[in-house]
């Protein structure tokens, strides 16, 4: 028995009982396209505290530089706003995707 | 070989241990009670090195039986009515999950109300949850369907779970003669369990069961539809083999005297013995009748039903079951359906009987072919084509 594991497996490529043989494989699920709305981060207010960092249950808000930049990782930020209620200088609003 | 007298239960438990299992985890209930207490002993005592995991329910025991499955063990676990009603939730999961678990069930009418006598309304409603469906009609039989049923569930072509029934009291509590197989036998025939590539396994990790959404469900019970058909053509090689091993003559259907049959009684089980009789008496008559008997119900053998079925005029089907408010008992809409685009099909009369443990004699079987051939001459109208047989209106 043969594993492979693509986004969308066709019948044929489907593990048995649909297992997901490889460990830590969760990064290959990008859900940014679940989003939404997508927090924008004005880099003017920005503090650097890093708490979007600590709330993001996704681990989407990306601490750069030793922590002199934060930025969103859109690949996996599912929009859910919990950076931008949590952001004690109101850094982050979150506008609609289709906005640009 | 050997000749013995034995009780169907201890028959199962003979096979189970025979079987060399690896983990048993039940709870006990009226009539599969001695099947779990006869396993319980063979561990207790050293005969049988397994571990025995007492529940406090069914639906823990088939949770139990799930997990040790999916490591790679060779697992048994029994009940039957409300018994299997509570393990419902957890059947799908055996079953998708490819686990080849063996279960006997000793078919138990369903509650209310509370009754402990055997008809088949518990795997009847089991029925779409993905297991392989086997019906034993003797001790015998039974014995030998649990050892194929090891084979048959863990060849890699199949992994999937069986459900062994058998009729409650009818088919636990009766002693019969049979022949039981050594362990020498067994050996050759049921090798030890090889552990798959993806079992769970601390050094190699896997994911079972994780979020599908709806991109990827209908591939997943697509894959699961398809191993439980194609399984068809692995019971029938098993069957074939055992049977020249042992000196049996199993298939998947089994007919009796319908050579030039042309009303056909089908049915499953234990019943089968009796429904022989009738057939017998009949033809005494000079009637020209014959007896079809399936025992695979899943994966519901379409081309044997319709070739058994191919030059009669009439069909009487018999359930232990009811489907409320549904196309007469589960297994006449199944045969009927199964015929429905066969040319020259023959007409199909459902009769409900056997509920609640309500013994079915051969003047049952008779009055149903009597029934049947009216209806086929034109002597008499139905208003339904299926109806109980055994009401007192």
């Amino acid at each position: 028995m043969k594993f492979k594991r693509t986004a969308k497996p066709r019948l044929s490529e489907l593990p048995i009982a649909a297992i997901i043989p490889e460990p830590g494989n969760s990064k290959h699920y990008s859900t940014g396209d679940w989003r939404s709305l997508r927090p924008v981060i004005d880099r003017e207010k920005c503090t650097r505290c890093g708490l979007c960092w600590i709330y993001c249950p996704d681990t989407a808000i990306i601490k750069a530089e030793e922590g002199r930049r934060y930025y969103v990782d859109l690949n996996y930020c599912k929009g859910c706003g919990i950076c931008a209620e949590e952001c004690p200088v109101k850094a982050i609003t979150m506008v609609m995707e289709e906005e640009p | 070989m050997k000749r013995v007298g034995m009780e169907c239960a201890t028959a199962v438990a003979h096979a189970v241990k025979l079987a060399r299992v690896d983990v048993i985890a039940a709870y006990p209930i009226t009539p599969q009670t001695h099947i779990a207490e006869q396993l319980s002993e063979y561990v207790a005592n050293g005969e049988l090195d397994a571990e025995y995991i007492n529940t406090e329910s069914e639906h823990s025991a088939l949770s139990a039986c799930i997990g040790a499955s999916a490591t790679g063990a060779r697992v048994f676990t029994a009940t039957c009515g409300q018994g299997l009603a509570l393990m419902h939730e957890l059947l799908p999961i055996a079953a998708g999950w490819r686990l080849p678990i063996v279960m006997v069930n000793t078919n138990r009418s369903l509650s209310p109300n509370l009754n402990i006598w055997g008809d088949q309304s518990d795997s009847m409603a089991s029925r779409d949850c993905g297991w392989i469906q086997f019906f034993a009609e003797n001790a015998q039989e039974l014995f030998d369907l649990v050892m194929m049923g090891f084979r048959i569930a863990e060849d890699e072509r199949v992994l999937l779970p069986i459900m062994v029934n058998a009729k409650g009291f009818y088919c636990t509590h009766v002693i019969e003669p049979l022949n039981v197989l050594d362990q020498e036998e067994v050996d050759k025939f049921l090798p030890p369990k090889k552990i798959p590539e993806y079992a769970l396994n601390p050094d190699k990790p896997t994911t079972w069961g994780s979020v599908a959404f709806p991109d990827i469900q209908t591939e997943i019970k697509k894959q699961w539809d398809d191993a439980l058909r194609s399984s068809i053509n692995v019971i029938r090689e098993v069957f074939s083999e055992y049977s020249s091993l042992f000196n049996r003559n199993y298939d998947i259907v089994e007919t009796y005297r319908m050579d030039d049959a042309e009303i056909g009684l089908i049915l499953t089980g234990y019943a089968c013995g009796t429904c022989r009789v009738a057939v017998d008496a009949l033809r005494e008559e000079g009637e020209k009748v014959g007896m079809i008997k399936l025992r695979v119900f899943r994966p519901f053998p379409f081309d044997e039903v319709i070739d058994a079925s191919s030059n009669l005029k009439a069909l009487a089907v018999f359930d232990e079951a009811v489907s409320f408010g549904g196309a007469g008992g589960p297994l006449f809409s199944e045969v009927r359906s199964a015929l429905y685009n066969s040319e020259g099909k023959p007409q199909v009369l459902g009769f409900i009987q056997g509920i609640g443990g309500r013994d079915i004699t051969t003047d049952d079987f008779i009055r149903a072919y009597r029934e049947t051939k009216s209806v086929l001459l034109g002597e008499k109208t139905v208003e339904r084509d299926f109806r109980f047989l055994q009401v007192r209106e």
